[in-house]
């Protein structure tokens, strides 16, 4: 898909974002639009996977897992963009009865998700488990995930980090979203993580970082360098320096609109700001 | 009343160690996974045998239980290792979110449970993980009276599509069910012997100790029919109340806390559907303490003569 054609699904998800927010007075709008066009990029671009016909087992598909779970607006929408399920669905979320809960559940079959997350530093042993997997089976596919920085302070993330250096899980791909905001203010002061690119090369992971992680270029140029340093017995991480809230600008610059609702007012602004591309569900 | 023999003591980790290799050379999609604790769960031969399907996580059960949620996503079939303490309370956040809600096929085989692994004490003797097994929606909860049954129990839950509990301990305890795991199915309970003045249904090594309980009452000239819950979820509902409904009366035996066991879980069966007195063998709301497997089940009520004094107590509250 060209870069332009790419950025027209990217400023399509980020009206999803906002309008399935919106209409619940609830969600995680400012992480969501940070990664849209990580996500973008991945499913439209950078993996080999089949939106049509989703099974759960991913045999000689490409996987990736949503470590943090609560920007779920983001995931439901390039999902269901990507074809996994229909459009109109994306109206349903978070509401009674919905497929598309508050968090990313398996729990009500919903197509492209395989494994509920929410409670936070869970996936990237997941990811691990089902790289494993693939390795047992002789699949070399690659398994790609998506986590918070913030939830890099869950300890389980360095258990995680650890075995796959030692184990040489050499077919896992993780991207770590460095917008240095979390609920209580910047990462810097709620708990200072120091230098991620040193602690991921210490645990013995090759690592790689995109300083400008909002340009689909600057993406995909750093998931194909990542692809090609797969099968030489590092893990890989990649560190993605993203605006949270990217691409309205008054959710830019400030970790306040984490997990606030746009009002009216707002919604019709954050719509301006982004063209209809691909048809509003 | 029906005798049974204990073929020798064994212990119930090693049942469960032999039942893995068994799977391992019978299932390719079976892997194991231990958190640095092969050798106290007995997992020496599958690790032997299969060191490819084998998983060695080191000191980090987080870890291994989300490394077992991912692997079930390529059709694998995990068997994680480690003690009770370890496999429950210790990750129960991971447990929750990553392999029952997300409904993975995982089996969390955990050793060392209750009080009687011993000398270590209280750090390592949980007497809760019933409870917070069987509190998750669709988590089956094993806890296998004996050497031969965990073998066969173990077999059986790699059979079984979904996330499993499975149950068992530390030290010697007779060995007295089928060699071959003969009539054990999940969720089905075993009526050892027929009585109609008092239930007994006991789960774990409880079992015979109740057995013992049995003989003694029957010297006596009381009837007791005992019941083998091997599965506390899903509970044979059925078997409980075709039995109290002969006898008019229940006492509960397990190697737990009396809160979240195999007593409340009866307790509410009964009170749904027939109540009835029952008394509770079990824990009685505390941690435990260092000792020998046998001074820590008389010391806090959990043998045969703590079962006979209680089917009395629960016969005169008829």
């Amino acid at each position: 898909m060209s870069a332009q054609d790419l950025q027209a699904v990217v400023s399509q998800v980020r009206r999803d974002i906002v309008r399935m927010v919106h209409a619940v007075n609830s969600g995680h709008p400012g992480g969501s639009l940070g990664c849209t066009e990580f996500l973008v990029a991945l499913y439209f671009e950078q993996m080999n996977h089949n939106a049509k016909s989703f099974s759960m087992d991913g045999v000689g598909e490409d996987l990736f897992f949503l470590s943090n779970g609560h920007i779920s607006p983001v995931i439901y929408s390039v999902l269901a963009r990507a074809g996994y399920f229909p459009v109109e669905e994306l109206a349903t979320f978070r509401k009674i009865n919905t497929r598309l809960q508050g968090h990313p559940t398996t729990h009500d079959n919903l197509p492209g998700i395989r494994i509920a997350s929410g409670s936070l530093g869970q996936g990237m042993s997941v990811a691990i488990g089902a790289a494993e997997a693939k390795k047992l089976n002789k699949d070399n596919s690659i398994v790609y995930t998506l986590h918070g920085d913030g939830e890099l302070q869950e300890g389980q993330i360095w258990e995680a980090a650890m075995y796959a250096s030692a184990k040489k899980v050499d077919n896992l791909i993780c991207t770590v979203d460095v917008n240095e905001k979390q609920i209580d203010g910047s990462t810097d002061e709620v708990l200072a993580m120091g230098s991620l690119h040193a602690k991921f090369e210490a645990f013995g992971w090759h690592v790689l970082s995109i300083e400008k992680g909002n340009d689909l270029n600057a993406i995909l140029a750093t998931l194909a360098e990542a692809k090609a340093a797969t099968g030489q017995g590092k893990p890989i991480c990649i560190l993605m320096h993203t605006e949270m809230g990217n691409g309205v600008d008054f959710m830019m610059g400030t970790h306040k609109w984490h997990g606030v609702a746009p009002n009216d007012e707002q919604l019709a602004s954050a719509l301006a700001q982004n063209a209809e591309t691909l048809g509003d569900y | 009343m029906k005798k049974y023999t204990n073929t020798g003591n064994k212990d119930t980790r090693s049942g469960f160690g032999a039942g893995l290799q068994e799977l391992g050379n019978e299932n390719e999609n079976v892997v194991a996974l231990c958190a640095d604790l092969t050798g106290s769960l007995k997992m020496n031969a599958f690790a032997d045998e299969h060191p490819e399907r084998f998983f060695q996580v080191g000191i980090a059960e987080a870890n291994m239980m989300g490394i077992a949620a991912g692997m079930t996503i390529g059709g694998k079939i995990p068997f994680t290792g480690t003690f009770a303490n370890f496999s429950t309370g210790r990750v129960y956040d991971q447990i929750r979110q990553s392999i029952a809600y997300s409904g993975k096929n995982v089996k969390i085989c955990a050793s060392h449970a209750g009080l009687t692994l011993g000398e270590d004490g209280a750090t390592h003797q949980i007497l809760e993980d019933i409870g917070l097994m069987k509190m998750l929606p669709h988590m089956v909860v094993i806890n296998p009276c004996d050497y031969n049954q965990t073998k066969a129990a173990t077999k059986a839950i790699s059979a079984h599509e979904g996330p499993v509990y499975l149950r068992f301990g530390r030290p010697s305890v007779a060995n007295f069910t089928p060699v071959d795991g003969e009539g054990f199915t999940i969720g089905k309970a075993d009526v050892l012997t027929e009585g109609s003045d008092v239930t007994i249904v006991a789960t774990g090594h409880l079992v015979w100790e109740a057995i013992q309980a049995a003989e003694a009452l029957e010297a006596q000239g009381i009837s007791a029919e005992v019941i083998n819950m091997h599965t506390i979820k899903p509970l044979d509902a059925a078997a409980i109340l075709s039995s109290v409904g002969k006898t008019g009366c229940v006492v509960t035996a397990e190697e737990h806390n009396r809160h979240g066991g195999l007593g409340e879980s009866v307790a509410q069966v009964l009170t749904t559907n027939h109540p009835a007195p029952q008394e509770f063998v079990a824990v009685n709301d505390s941690f435990g303490e260092s000792g020998t497997p046998a001074q820590l089940m008389e010391k806090y009520g959990l043998n045969a003569s703590a079962i006979e004094a209680a089917s009395k107590k629960v016969m005169g509250r008829k």
